[in-house]
């Protein structure tokens, strides 16, 4: 689904990913970690297609499509979505309204119909009932005034709309209590299947006691530099990242 | 970057939609203004002798009058000698009924979107079409007429309801109050004129589409609304002219008299042609627009999105004389390329407990020069007045300027005044965040920009709302940098 070939990217004069490579198979859940400053969530930007990143070197391939050649709306449209660590506010623009655009603008480059006020209706509350939020959340206008577990679920709500093949979940931890956490990893857990793919960027382990990874890879200074399964993930909670960079200076 | 230049190379390059022209004969009295010119417009429109008194006035005031220079915009100086002040098209006579309409011109208006003949009214207006100097079509006037409600061009009120046009012309926007209303009373050609009876809740809206077409002419017509006690009306006003490498003047008067427990609901979609993108060509849009809430517990509500004209100079006002009156006052102004606006709003308030609410929203892109200048005085009489101002700026692009005149005058202590203001920038984090989810750049902006003038778009009936939000995303498109 998702094969990074030595992607190498960089902001400004500043070199943050040093020859990523990512393989990622549909019903896969990936977790990517590391310490601070390690590139984490540049991967995710770059993916999604962030203007101010340049690639320097590298390929993507995403269901067969040259990903980097393709504009960011073109990205989401063919089923790239990004769970923001910051989701930004849009006054007088409710979630409803803003999801209708959406989803009728990627319907339209699939060549499909957009759908009625009533489909549309019908496929929210559907939706609304399995990342279990409420539709007054919906109403108001996007992200404004919301809490930071208000704005996490409404990510994942999106993500529930779109139906992408591939998400990726950039710190959607940051911020949760362990309450709010649960109901987040519970709707992602559910929306999952053997057809999409999931990759978790996160510092913490503690998310993927809930979203369960089927590989761990450690990103340090822009490479992966360790992958495993779970455990990995444990050790890391363990032992903290300094082993890791003591590994990396051995090498 | 370069992405987002290209954008906006392509989106600002758009032409003008409404910017063409229609060949018909018109009918029209040579360039230069002075008292024979006067003469001959009052006579064109076979007026009686007080109407030409008070044009001849009302010119001899606007020569001893100077041009306001305060307002916050640029152009060159007006040669008013190098004008028309009259252009019709010709017709035979004023049409009695829409079939006498000459085709052209239904063709015309056909070709705005706004349907003169029976079977494709717009359901629920009833339409007044002005084009040049001359209203040429007025619609549902039988309807209205069951119930009292006269609809009908300024000249037609003129001859058939002398008495009601006498009392109230100049009654809210006397004849020297401006510069351009001092013109406007010299040498006004037509317009709409509104008469709606004690206790009669209008049925439809109502609405006047302006239209310029000949070239070198000004425009410049008054509307009249009175509504007596107790009556209601909501007003629609829409305009539309050529491109056409020269300035062309508009300057309108619209006076609204409100009685008793009258409420009047005016509103603008402003789209004259605003001049290219590099600055040429466009109308000057002078216009003065105020309510009188003369009687206890009326109320005036202005709304306005004001998209197009080179230069807007415009403050639709209310003053409130009546106890317990209110004044509303919702703006959206938008400036892209060249544009300048300088629009705003004055509240008076005279009466006891009188309310006013002020929501100005400008939206400055490219080059253009975007600036609320509103007003709000409380006289020694207004006991309890209250007044909520709101002025917010968006900026598209670094290249726009944004400006507030705000002038509070306070002359009783029982006053509460709360005056807001943001200015913001349609964020990247914003527009990356729409492309994340598969939207892409042109509806991201206009998804932003109509979120952010929500709360005045929703003032506008129905039918216009949708109108507007298509205006200002076509208005903008590209505009981010």
């Amino acid at each position: 689904m998702l094969s990074i070939k030595n992607l190498t990217a960089k902001i400004g004069d500043k070199q943050i990913l040093n020859g990523i490579n990512l393989e990622v198979k549909p019903g896969e859940v990936h977790a990517i970690m590391g310490p601070n400053g390690s590139g984490k969530s540049t991967l995710a930007s770059v993916l999604a297609g962030r203007e101010e990143y340049e690639v320097m070197a590298g390929e993507v391939d995403f269901l067969g499509k040259d990903l980097l050649a393709l504009a960011p709306e073109d990205r989401a449209r063919e089923g790239l979505f990004l769970a923001f660590q910051y989701p930004v506010e849009i006054p007088g623009v409710s979630t409803i309204n803003f999801m209708k655009t959406a989803l009728n603008q990627i319907l339209e480059h699939r060549g499909q119909q957009p759908l009625d006020a009533v489909s549309f209706l019908k496929l929210m509350k559907e939706k609304m009932k399995l990342v279990e939020i409420d539709q007054s959340l919906l109403n108001r206008s996007l992200n404004e005034g919301f809490s930071g577990g208000e704005k996490k679920r409404n990510e994942i709500f999106q993500m529930a709309m779109l139906e992408p093949k591939l998400a990726i979940l950039d710190e959607t931890d940051s911020g949760l209590d362990i309450d709010a956490l649960k109901i987040v990893a519970n709707g992602v857990n559910k929306l999952r299947n053997k057809s999409n793919a999931v990759v978790v960027v996160t510092h913490y382990q503690r998310l993927l006691d809930y979203i369960v990874p089927d590989y761990v890879h450690v990103l340090y200074k822009g490479k992966i530099v360790k992958s495993g399964t779970k455990d990995l993930a444990l050790e890391l909670e363990a032992k903290g990242y300094d082993w890791i960079k003591d590994e990396v200076a051995i090498a | 970057m370069s992405k987002d230049n290209q954008v906006l190379e392509e989106l600002t390059s758009k032409e003008y939609e409404h910017g063409w022209t229609i060949d018909i004969e018109t009918d029209s009295a040579p360039k230069g203004l002075n008292e024979s010119i006067i003469r001959f417009i009052s006579t064109k429109k076979n007026e009686p002798e007080w109407l030409l008194e008070w044009r001849l006035s009302a010119f001899r005031q606007w020569t001893k009058m100077k041009e306001p220079k305060w307002p916050n915009v640029t152009y060159p100086p007006i040669d008013y000698q190098d004008l028309i002040y009259y252009s019709a098209p010709k017709q035979k006579a004023k049409a009695k009924n829409l079939e006498d309409v000459d085709p052209e011109l239904i063709k015309t208006f056909e070709k705005l979107g706004i349907s003169l003949t029976e079977q494709k009214r717009l359901t629920g207006i009833a339409v007044d079409a002005v084009i040049d100097s001359v209203s040429v079509a007025t619609t549902y006037k039988e309807t209205l007429a069951e119930l009292g409600i006269i609809f009908c061009s300024f000249s037609e009120a003129v001859q058939e309801h002398p008495e009601l046009v006498k009392k109230y012309m100049g009654s809210v926007v006397p004849v020297n109050d401006n510069y351009f209303a001092a013109l406007n009373s010299a040498v006004f050609t037509d317009g709409s004129f509104c008469y709606i009876p004690k206790g009669v809740r209008c049925p439809m809206e109502l609405s006047t589409y302006f239209r310029i077409n000949a070239a070198n002419t000004g425009q410049f017509e008054r509307t009249l609304i009175v509504a007596d006690e107790g009556a209601y009306v909501s007003y629609l006003e829409g305009c539309t002219a050529p491109m056409r490498d020269e300035n062309q003047l508009h300057a309108a008067v619209v006076e609204i008299y409100a009685m008793k427990d009258a409420q009047v609901k005016y509103s603008t979609v402003q789209n004259w042609y605003p001049g290219d993108k590099n600055g040429k060509g466009g109308i000057y849009n002078f216009v003065t627009k105020r309510g009188l809430c003369f009687g206890d517990s009326s109320k005036i509500s202005w709304t306005q999105v004001e998209t197009g004209s080179a230069i807007t100079w415009k403050y639709p006002s209310c003053i409130l004389k009546g106890d317990n009156s209110m004044g509303e006052f919702y703006s959206v102004a938008v400036t892209n390329n060249y544009q300048q606006a300088d629009t705003g709003t004055k509240m008076i308030h005279i009466g006891k407990n009188t309310k006013s609410r002020i929501v100005s929203k400008g939206i400055s892109a490219g080059h253009s020069q975007n600036s609320y200048r509103g007003q709000v005085h409380i006289m020694k009489r207004a006991e309890n007045a209250r007044n909520f101002s709101q002025c917010d700026s968006l900026l598209m692009g670094d290249k726009c300027g944004a400006h507030t005149f705000p002038y509070i005058d306070v002359e009783n202590n029982t006053a509460r005044i709360e005056h807001e203001a943001t200015t913001s920038k349609i964020g990247e984090d914003q527009i990356f965040y729409c492309l994340q989810r598969g939207i892409d750049e042109e509806s991201a902006v206009a998804l932003i920009v109509n979120g952010y003038a929500k709360e005045v778009l929703n003032q506008l009936p129905m039918e216009f709302a949708v109108e507007a939000q298509k205006l200002l995303a076509l208005t903008l498109e590209g505009s981010v940098g």
